[in-house]
């Protein structure tokens, strides 16, 4: 207990700078903590399958877009309550994954990501072929435009919530077995950990995490489902804030989240290569960065931080 | 007269699909020109599908890694052929003199960013790629002013088309097709005929054997990279043909994902494979989009995913590769 205690502190802090927040910043910042709480939500969902069980996917993208589109749907043609149109985002992404992860099952390593990857550039143009149900290029819109405290709150609550679902589903018989198939098929057959049913569930809980963020991250967007907001870039940026994060710990997310989220916004300003695509270089380089020389990411960082600390 | 095992008939059965593809494509064509028209725009877009697919394939044998950059760095090569026309180069000057800097950039890439990682984890690997494209994409957008205004390359075999019997065939596809068979030729003979093709075959396969026989086997993998840079460079340059030949940083994106299909085709270890799949993604994206009016090109690519998909499920060694045994 007592070695736990720095842990528990740096969560409070957290916790207490995440609530005083939205009451001393401006709408506009309110609004991009906001966002870092939607990719909060979607990088934990991703580190949950890539960093916890092994299994990569560059495509995660099209789950939020599963999960986005659930929502945006859901409230244009029964303008169902928000909350728990996001609810059932999860539920449908849920399904979604699992039914991704059955085949996905025989595909490992490289396979898998490329799967993955043509998933993510697949998804997308759905709407475009069913213009009718699906919105086409202008997207859809939802009934009722939150507005962007409502959403910081959501996004923040949701963050809470799963995060302490996935520590729960992590520290037991779960997240072992999780654990075992990331580090050794072999071992984890022979110990009697089923592999299928654990990397097909691990796919369909990562998925939900993402449906929570897709529909999070349409309300973000003034309640506005577009095809091409969920492009094959969200899905890159899902992967990057993951590894910058750190992948296989809970311990980083938030940095990645925040890497992700808010470095649009600064680039934005960075002259020569500020502009839209000053934030590409940065991602790249930075990525590439942490890949070389820090490999476990920011939660790593910490882990080492921690280790010269007490020693 | 003997009977035939299990084990000859999966021998034979991959010669004999083609056979049997080849055959109807032919007597399809002949038969009516609305089919012969779109079998030869297939041949000639999977012919760029295919040439892409190869340098997967080269550095996946390699290293046993997909370069997800490869696209992006095929559309970089591009703009670097169409600034250097703008400067004044002739299209064959700028042409070659991409190719050359292409090859030095994969092999600088391969150097500076893969080979710490190549041994770490296929995940590590596959993020810095990732990691890659991203940064590649906004250089592309940066240097040239996100590529909105339009750009186009000259049209290299002029905009001339032949009439074969009621078929109209672009000189362009002709020559397109002309300089990915040169190319392919010439990386075959790379491999197949010089001692430096040897060594790099050597250090593909058998990394540790090759390099007690004095093989640079580091060197190889970087020579590896930089010649799938450059084959991805042809296929960028050939890729656009004449009428809408706007480049735009992600032209390369869809072609990409046909060209893994391609390579998965193909069994990802097998270069032929990589060109037989391009060539038959190719002409089934092509007959599928023009004969079932319900499928527009929109679906082209969810299609193309599902293909994957079952290729990969069904038979994950493709139509040429090895199987490789793993059980669990």
């Amino acid at each position: 207990m007592r070695r736990q205690l720095p842990a528990f502190a740096s969560l409070a802090i957290v916790a207490v700078v995440l609530v005083v927040l939205p009451f001393v910043i401006s709408d506009y910042n309110v609004y991009l903590a906001a966002r870092v709480g939607v990719f909060f939500v979607a990088i934990l969902g991703l580190n949950i399958l890539t960093g916890y069980t092994g299994q990569i996917s560059i495509g995660h993208g099209a789950f939020m877009a599963v999960g986005g589109y659930t929502t945006a749907i859901l409230s244009r043609d029964h303008n169902t309550n928000l909350i728990l149109t996001m609810v059932i985002a999860f539920a449908v992404c849920f399904v979604a994954g699992l039914l991704f992860g059955l085949p996905a099952l025989r595909l490992s390593g490289v396979y898998l990501a490329l799967a993955t990857f043509a998933l993510a550039l697949s998804i997308p143009k759905l709407p475009l072929q069913w213009t009718g149900y699906l919105g086409g290029s202008g997207g859809i819109h939802t009934v009722t435009i939150p507005s962007n405290r409502w959403i910081y709150v959501t996004a923040w609550t949701a963050s809470g919530v799963l995060l302490v679902l996935a520590w729960l589903i992590l520290r037991g018989r779960i997240g072992r077995a999780f654990r075992a198939v990331r580090d050794s098929a072999i071992a984890a057959t022979a110990s009697g950990v089923e592999i299928g049913v654990y990397k097909t569930l691990a796919f369909g809980i990562s998925a939900a995490y993402c449906g929570v963020a897709g529909a999070l991250f349409v309300m973000a967007s003034n309640g506005f489902a577009q095809q091409d907001e969920f492009s094959v870039n969200l899905s890159l940026t899902l992967l990057i804030g993951a590894a910058v994060a750190g992948l296989g710990s809970l311990w980083g997310i938030l940095a990645g989240a925040a890497f992700v989220g808010l470095l649009p916004e600064i680039s934005a300003s960075v002259p020569y290569i500020g502009h839209d695509y000053g934030k590409n270089i940065v991602y790249g380089l930075l990525v590439i960065a942490v890949m070389l020389v820090v490999p476990g990411g920011f939660a790593g960082l910490l882990a080492r931080l921690r280790s010269l600390v007490r020693a | 007269m003997t009977r035939l095992k299990p084990a000859d008939l999966s021998r034979i059965a991959t010669p004999a699909l083609l056979l049997a593809a080849a055959t109807f494509l032919l007597v399809a064509s002949l038969m009516s020109t609305k089919f012969a028209l779109f079998t030869v725009q297939g041949v000639a877009e999977g012919m760029v599908y295919g040439s892409l697919g190869l340098a997967l394939v080269l550095i996946y044998r390699a290293t046993h890694v997909i370069n997800f950059a490869q696209g992006e760095l095929a559309v970089l090569t591009t703009f670097i052929a169409w600034q250097l026309i703008q400067w004044g180069l002739s299209y064959w000057e700028a042409f070659f003199a991409t190719l050359a800097i292409a090859f030095v950039l994969g092999t600088v890439l391969q150097v500076a960013v893969i080979r710490p990682v190549q041994h770490r984890s296929v995940i590590a690997t596959v993020i810095v790629t990732v990691g890659l494209f991203v940064l590649i994409d906004g250089i592309i957008a940066w240097v040239w002013s996100g590529g909105l205004d339009f750009k186009a390359l000259p049209a290299p075999f002029g905009t001339g088309i032949w009439n074969v019997g009621g078929v109209l065939i672009p000189h362009y596809y002709a020559g397109m097709v002309g300089v990915i068979l040169a190319s392919l030729a010439a990386v075959w003979g790379l491999f197949r005929f010089t001692k430096l093709g040897l060594a790099m075959r050597a250090a593909a396969l058998r990394p540790a054997a090759a390099s007690l026989a004095g093989v640079r086997v580091d060197v190889m993998l970087a020579v590896g990279w930089g010649l799938a840079a450059l084959l991805g460079a042809v296929a960028g340059l050939m890729a656009e043909p004449p009428a809408y030949n706007i480049l735009e940083p992600n032209f390369m994106l869809p072609i990409l994902v046909y060209s893994f299909a391609a390579a998965a085709l193909g069994g990802l270890e097998s270069p032929g494979g990589a060109m037989v799949g391009g060539l038959g993604i190719g002409i089934f994206l092509t007959l599928l989009v023009g004969y079932v009016p319900q499928i527009s090109s929109q679906l082209q690519l969810p299609f193309t995913f599902l293909v994957l998909l079952g290729i990969l499920l069904i038979k994950p060694s493709g139509l040429f590769g090895r199987r490789e045994v793993q059980r669990v």
